[in-house]
Order: C-alpha cells, then sequence, then structure tokens
C-alpha cells in the first residue's frame, strides 16, 4: 500500500488510535487494544522515571563511604520503594502494553478476546501506583524490607498502625497481581482462539510465542505469590503465625512462596524481550529467523523449567544439601533453551545485510547485555559459588544487567520499530542514536563496577561501606546520573516526533507481518478484512506472500464473504 | 497482493476454518478465559495446601494447648451436602438446555439451598470450636483454608442467585448460557476443593 491509499482511510470517520490528533481519548476508558496498549506503555514509563529518579538518589548516597545524604531508613525505603516500582509499575506493566499493542496485531484479530476487562486490568495500575506511592506520606514511611518482603523483617511494623508502609506494599503488590492475572487470561484467550484464519502454530511470530509462554508463567506462579502476600498480610495485621518464628511460624516458607514466583516472573520479564529480538533481528538483517521452530519452542521449555529452579535464590537459606544439587542442576538446565536462543539471533544476523539504525542498534546492545548477564547467572546457578557472593553486589550486577541491559534496551528497540506503526510518524535517527549512545555507556558504566564490588564483597543494601570500595562506586553513581540523562533525548525525540515527525509509510522497515499489512497508525479494529495467512512468518528473501488477500481493504471476492462482518 | 490467486492459495481446509471462524463466538472465548481462570486460581489453593502440608509435618505440637482435635461428623454431614449439591446442578443445567425452565429453577434453587446449608454448618463449627485465628499455625491453617474456601462457597450461592434472577428475564438464556455453564462449573470446582480439604484437615489428624 502506499501513502495515497493512507490519505483515502484517515479521513474516514474511525479515528486512528496513536494518531497525535486524538491525545483526549488516552484519557478515557477506551477498549481499543491498541489505546490500551499506549496507555500501558506510558503510564509505565512515568513510573519507570520516578523509579530512576530514586535510583539516583541512592546513587548519590553511595558516591561517598559515609551515609550523608539521606538517613539509613529512608535508604531502605529507597532501595524497596526502587525495586518494587520497577518491577511491579514499569516492567510489567510495559510488557502487558506492548503485548496489548502487537499481539492482536500479528495474529490478525480485531482485538483483544475480552476488551473491557483488559480496559478493567489497565487502570488498576494507576490506582495501586498511587497506593504505593501514598506510602512515602504515612508515619513511619515506606516498606524497608526489600522487594522481597522477607519475614521476620516485613513483620516489624515499630509505628504499630494498621495502615503502614508495609501493609499498603502489600496491598498494591496483591492488586498488581489481581491485574496481571486479569491479563494473562485475556491474552492467552486472544491467543488460542482469535488467530487469523490459516494461521497455524508453526505460522505464529515468535513475538505471540513468547507473550504465550511468559502469560503462561504469571497464570501459574501468581496465585502462589498472592498466597504468600496474603498470608504475610494477616500476619501483620490480624497477628497469626504463619511466618513469624517467634509464634513458632516458619519464615522460609515465605521464601519459598516468595520465589516460586518470582523467580518465573524474571522469565515473563524476559521472554517478550526475546520476542522483540527474534522480530527485529531478521528485518534489519534482512534474513529469514535461524531456527524459527526451534525458538518459538523454546520459549515453552523456558516456561515450563522456569518453574523448578526458584530455590537457586535460597541456596543460603539454610536449604538443605540435596535441594542445592537439584536446583544447581535445574538452573543451569533452564540455559540450554536460553542459549539456543541466542546462537539463533547470532545465526540471523551473520552474514546479512545489516541495517543500523536504532531500533537494530538497540536490540544488539540488549543482546550483548543479556550474554553478559546470562554468563554471571550461570556462575550464580553453582551454589559454592553463590553462597560467596549471595547477598553481595555481584548480584545486583547479575540481574540489573538483564533487567536494566536487556529488558530495557530491548523495550527502546521495540519502541524504535514499532514507533511509526503506532504514531503514523517516523523518529529522529540522529536522537535515536545518541540515546542509544548514552544508555549504552551508562548501562555499562553502574553496573559492571557492581561485579568487582561483589566479588570483593561489598553487601547489597547498605547506605555506607568501607572506604576501599570507594574507586567503584564512585563509577557506578557516575554511570547512574549518565543513565539518568540519556532518558532526556528519548523523551524529547518520542514528544517532537509524535507530534511534528514525518509521515510515516506502512511499512517503513520492509518488513514482513501482518501489523505492516495495515495503514500507520492502523485504523480501529486494524483490518478490514482478516487476513488468510498462507505461510510462515519471516518469509525474507523468498517471494511468497504472507497473506491470500489484502487485509487493509474490503473484500471484492465472493470468498471472503463471510469474514468480514 | 491481488485478490486474484486468492482460490489458487486458499485450500479448502482454510474455507471450512474461515466460516467457522468469522462469527467467533465471544461466548466459546468466555467459556475458555473462564477455566483459564480457573486453573489459575487453584494454585493459590495449591499452595495453601502446600504450606498446610509443611506446617503438619513439621509441627512439633501441632495441636494447640487444651485442643483435642476436630469433631468429624457434622463436617462429613455438610461435605455429603455440598458434594450431592454437584449433582443437583448437573441436573439444572439440563434441564436449561432443554428448555424446561421451571425444571431448571427447581433444582437450581435446591443447590442454592445446599450451598447455604453448608455455609450455615461451617458457621455454627467455628462458633463452637475452643480455638481461633490465632492459635498457632494449627488455628491458622484451619481458618485461613476454611475460610477462603467459604469465601467461595459464598461467592458461588450469589452467582447462582443471580443466574436464578436472570432466567425470570424474557429470553435471557435464548443466545447463549455462558453465565450458568461457567457458575455450575465453579460450583463443581468448589466442590473437588472441598473434598480435598476435607481429607487434608479432617481425616488426616
Ligand atoms: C542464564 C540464565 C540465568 C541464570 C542461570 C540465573 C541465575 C541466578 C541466580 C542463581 C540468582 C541468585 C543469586 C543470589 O541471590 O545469590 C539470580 C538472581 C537474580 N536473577 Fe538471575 N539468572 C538468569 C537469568 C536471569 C534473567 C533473565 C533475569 C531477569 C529478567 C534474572 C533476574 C534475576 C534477579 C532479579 C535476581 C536477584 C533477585 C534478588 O535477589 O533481588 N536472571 N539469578
Ligand atoms: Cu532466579
Amino acid at each position: 500500500m502506499s501513502n495515497a491509499t493512507l490519505e483515502a482511510v484517515s479521513p474516514s470517520l474511525q479515528p486512528q488510535p496513536g494518531a497525535p490528533d486524538n491525545w483526549r481519548r488516552f484519557f478515557s476508558f477506551s477498549t481499543d487494544h491498541k489505546v490500551i496498549g499506549i496507555q500501558y506503555i506510558v503510564t509505565a514509563f512515568i513510573f519507570f522515571l520516578f523509579g530512576g529518579l530514586l535510583a539516583m538518589v541512592m546513587r548519590g548516597e553511595l558516591i561517598t563511604p559515609e551515609a550523608d545524604l539521606v538517613d539509613r531508613t529512608v535508604y531502605n525505603g529507597l532501595f524497596t520503594m526502587h525495586g518494587t516500582i520497577m518491577l511491579f509499575m514499569w516492567t510489567f506493566p510495559m510488557l502487558n502494553g506492548l503485548a496489548n499493542y502487537l499481539v492482536p496485531l500479528q495474529i490478525g484479530a480485531r482485538d483483544m478476546a475480552f476488551p473491557r476487562l483488559n480496559a478493567a486490568a489497565f487502570w488498576m495500575v494507576p490506582v495501586f501506583g498511587v497506593i504505593l506511592t501514598l506510602s512515602f506520606f504515612v508515619p513511619g514511611g515506606p516498606s524497608q524490607s526489600g522487594w522481597w518482603a522477607y519475614p521476620p523483617v516485613s513483620l516489624q511494623n515499630p509505628t504499630g498502625n494498621l495502615i503502614n508502609g508495609q501493609s499498603l506494599w502489600l496491598l498494591a503488590v496483591a492488586l498488581s497481581g489481581v491485574s496481571s492475572i486479569m491479563g494473562a487470561v485475556n491474552i492467552v484467550t486472544t491467543i488460542f482462539r482469535m488467530r487469523a484464519p490459516g494461521m497455524g502454530w508453526f505460522k505464529m511470530p515468535a513475538f505471540c510465542w513468547t507473550v504465550l509462554s511468559a502469560q503462561m508463567i504469571q497464570l501459574v506462579g501468581l496465585p502462589a505469590l498472592t498466597a504468600g502476600a496474603v498470608t504475610l498480610l494477616l500476619d501483620l495485621t490480624v497477628g497469626t503465625s504463619f511466618f513469624n518464628p517467634e509464634l513458632g511460624g516458619d519464615p522460609v516458607l515465605y521464601q519459598h512462596f516468595f520465589w516460586f514466583y518470582s523467580h518465573p516472573a524474571v522469565y515473563v520479564i524476559i521472554l517478550p524481550i526475546f520476542g522483540v529480538f527474534s522480530e527485529i533481528f531478521p528485518v534489519y538483517a534482512r534474513k529469514p529467523l535461524f531456527g524459527y521452530r526451534v525458538v518459538a519452542v523454546s520459549s515453552l521449555i523456558i516456561t515450563g523449567l522456569s518453574l523448578i529452579v526458584w530455590v537457586h535464590h535460597m541456596f543460603a537459606s539454610g536449604t538443605p544439601g540435596w535441594m542445592r544439587m537439584l536446583f544447581m542442576f535445574t538452573t543451569m538446565a533452564i540455559s540450554v533453551p536460553t542459549g539456543i536462543k541466542v546462537f539463533a539471533w547470532v545465526a540471523t544476523i551473520w552474514g546479512g545485510k545489516l541495517r543500523l539504525n536504532t531500533a537494530m542498534l538497540f536490540a544488539l546492545g540488549g543482546l550483548s547485555t543479556f550474554l553478559f548477564a546470562g554468563i554471571t547467572g550461570i556462575m550464580l546457578a553453582s551454589a559454592p559459588f553463590d553462597i560467596h557472593v549471595n547477598n553481595t553486589y555481584f548480584v545486583v550486577g547479575h540481574f540489573h544487567y538483564v533487567i536494566n541491559g536487556a529488558v530495557v534496551m530491548g523495550f527502546y528497540a521495540a519502541i524504535y520499530h514499532w514507533f511509526p506503526k503506532m504514531t503514523g510518524r517516523m523518529y529522529y535517527e540522529g536522537l535515536g542514536k545518541l540515546h542509544c549512545a548514552l544508555t549504552f555507556i551508562g548501562i555499562n558504566l553502574i553496573f559492571l563496577p557492581m561485579h568487582p564490588l561483589g566479588l570483593m564483597g561489598m553487601p547489597r543494601r547498605v547506605a555506607s561501606y568501607d572506604p576501599e570500595f570507594a574507586f567503584w562506586n564512585v563509577l557506578a553513581s557516575l554511570g547512574g546520573f549518565l543513565l539518568g540523562v540519556s532518558t532526556l533525548p528519548f523523551i524529547l525525540n518520542m514528544l517532537s516526533s509524535w507530534a511534528q515527525g514525518k509521515q510515516a509509510p506502512d511499512n517503513p522497515w520492509r518488513a514482513i507481518g501482518l501489523e505492516w499489512l495495515v495503514s500507520s497508525p492502523p485504523p480501529h479494529e486494524n483490518f478490514e478484512q482478516l487476513p488468510i495467512v498462507v505461510s510462515a512468518p519471516y518469509g525474507y528473501g523468498s517471494d511468497e506472500p504472507l497473506v491470500a488477500n489484502d487485509p487493509a481493504h474490503k473484500p471484492t471476492h465472493d470468498l471472503t464473504e463471510g469474514v468480514s462482518p | 497482493m491481488s485478490t486474484a490467486n486468492l482460490d489458487s492459495t486458499v485450500d479448502a481446509d482454510l474455507q471450512a476454518q474461515m466460516a467457522h471462524g468469522a462469527e467467533h463466538e465471544e461466548e466459546d472465548h468466555r467459556l475458555f478465559g473462564f477455566i483459564v481462570f480457573l486453573l489459575s486460581e487453584s494454585v493459590i489453593f495449591l499452595s495453601f495446601f502446600v504450606g498446610y502440608i509443611v506446617y503438619k509435618t513439621n509441627a512439633t505440637d501441632w495441636l494447640p494447648a487444651g485442643v483435642e482435635g476436630l469433631e468429624v461428623r457434622e463436617p462429613f454431614i455438610n461435605t455429603v451436602v455440598l458434594v450431592s449439591s454437584s449433582f443437583v446442578i448437573y441436573f439444572a443445567e439440563r434441564f436449561l438446555h432443554k428448555e424446561n425452565l421451571w425444571g431448571f429453577r427447581t433444582f437450581w434453587f435446591l443447590t442454592m439451598a445446599m450451598g447455604s446449608f453448608f455455609l450455615y454448618g461451617q458457621a455454627v463449627e467455628w462458633l463452637g470450636l475452643p480455638f481461633g485465628f490465632r492459635d498457632g499455625l494449627f488455628g491458622g491453617t484451619f481458618y485461613l483454608l476454611t475460610g477462603f474456601h467459604g469465601l467461595h462457597v459464598l461467592t458461588g450461592v450469589l452467582l447462582q442467585g443471580i443466574m436464578l434472577g436472570r432466567s425470570f428475564l424474557p429470553n435471557n438464556y435464548a443466545g447463549g448460557e455462558f453465565g450458568v455453564v461457567s457458575t455450575s462449573l465453579f460450583w463443581h470446582f468448589v466442590d473437588v476443593i472441598w473434598i480435598v480439604l476435607f481429607i487434608l484437615i479432617y481425616v488426616w489428624q
């Protein structure tokens, strides 16, 4: 399709979600999956900035060995809220936003299976976000027990109030769980039941495979966290004894509930980003995704394995030897399907005609940081090594390379790649590349020093430290501030391109996929007629068509009569 | 892509799929989604069960001082009533399927009555117990498990009330019976959970 047809579509009565002229719809209870997707992403990004601000205060504190900038209790509140916001208010909603926007388009559906449930799930995000933020203002301040909320620390409640930082924290996390379950039911149903005619499982894009796998984890894991959170809340408010060792309770059981969910949760986080990589590399290397079927199925294998590795977070919790051995083995096993994916991406890029624009650069950066984190992950999986560095900055370095490295860079890659589709405008390449460079340098500058720090024995979650650790900490703090600055070109780029960027064609990257067959931004309900999918995705370099009809236009042929409403 | 190559590329199988997929009934999705939800919900119970088993097998003094154990007779009667109601609701559903509305209402109401009897029996039992929520892990897990399950029974009865009321709206079930089917599914779910609970709490003492 050319720009001429775009012109013909836009003035129609259906407003196009994403176009700048109708921004008011983002403040409404819209049930359009594209509006909801953008709502999720923007809301989450605001929390990302908030969580980042807290992190910079922490780095300000850590730039000198003494606890001088903030009080120790304030510091405890800062790292607790930082971790909680970054996971529950930024990462999960952001990924739900990407899934919401892309899945129906990629599987050729007009919307999600349950549009109203979808909107309700989204609107819970600002609600529990506000609840969590309010905990800054209650007497005693926010929760200080870290994002794990391990008892007995989380049961202390020094102010004695029923409404305290910890109980608000638990309430917010429980609501976040409800919202995520609603989202997961919706997404799983959509993928199972609403794929376009002809789209068998192995014609479905890899991104949808990863989203499906991730959401299945949510369905199995989240209820366990909810069970743990509810019982902890009862201990805290009613005075039951489930996890309270003074009353005969078992605090380690809480750790099991927590990690039974929260380990798989890291795969909920990374899987969709794997999907983004699998989408982006073929486009900018002009080659089919290497081993597409294996890559697709490996997501499901990861889902299965991710449910049986959680004890690697508890190697140092008095865990018996046989359990350590067992979970050390399963943890190492999970890096096999993960490694397969990495090889597939490298093989996809290998020998391709690379187009290094911003999205591709971010994806390459994310892949390299992921590789690094995977290596430290396997080191941590080995119980003897883990017991040495457990609760040190080495662990903090490991997971930030994944979550701030691979996930945030993968998110940026996705935003740049699909920005023209979402808004109908092109972004500015130059600003994008500046953003990418600052981000990549910032990430490595802040998180690389954490590894030597951890090996030297600097514990995590402390406001002051021995002067021998000062050198690496200063570097890390500088990196942190640089990372903060790196968001500025991004925000500038997004806002100005959205308002006055060049009109985007339907398929600016010459990508193959159903979402690129419709206008930019796609019309309400996406497809004039449901696409009829006839070949597997990623057909770069072959001239087999993806679909047998033109989903952007009303059918002219008898055969498709029954398809359009 | 022109529409001319449609006939060549679209085979018969695909055409059938299109005809079927065209009017994806919303109802189908809802039932599928509800089953997915129930599976997920069952993990909460599973977590509580596992916690209970861990606590019970590791406890040194499980029963609080002065507590001998639980009386089984009344809870057993309660169990029989609740489990039977699963069959009753099945017949109610059958009646609705055959468009016999009064048959449906009678059996549906009977289910509600049996569910309410269960809740009443549980309330009576709770009031007569010599231990409370805060009496050690025994008291805590007992009230948590039975209470959380009781909340589900209550939800089930309320849903049944809504469906009963809706049966009086003209032609309400002409377009499909999603509400009834899912309520009844939920009821079976609540029953199965109770059987496990009964075994864990009352039989295994
Ligand atoms: C090759 C795959 C991976 C392996 C073998 C691995 C292994 C580990 C191990 C053994 C720990 C526990 C360290 C300790 O507490 O002593 C850990 C911590 C952690 N990992 Fe990974 N990991 C892998 C990938 C990931 C991914 C993909 C993510 C996130 C998307 C992630 C996020 C985390 C987080 C958040 C923690 C620390 C949680 C905390 O203590 O607060 N990891 N990892
Ligand atoms: Cu883990």
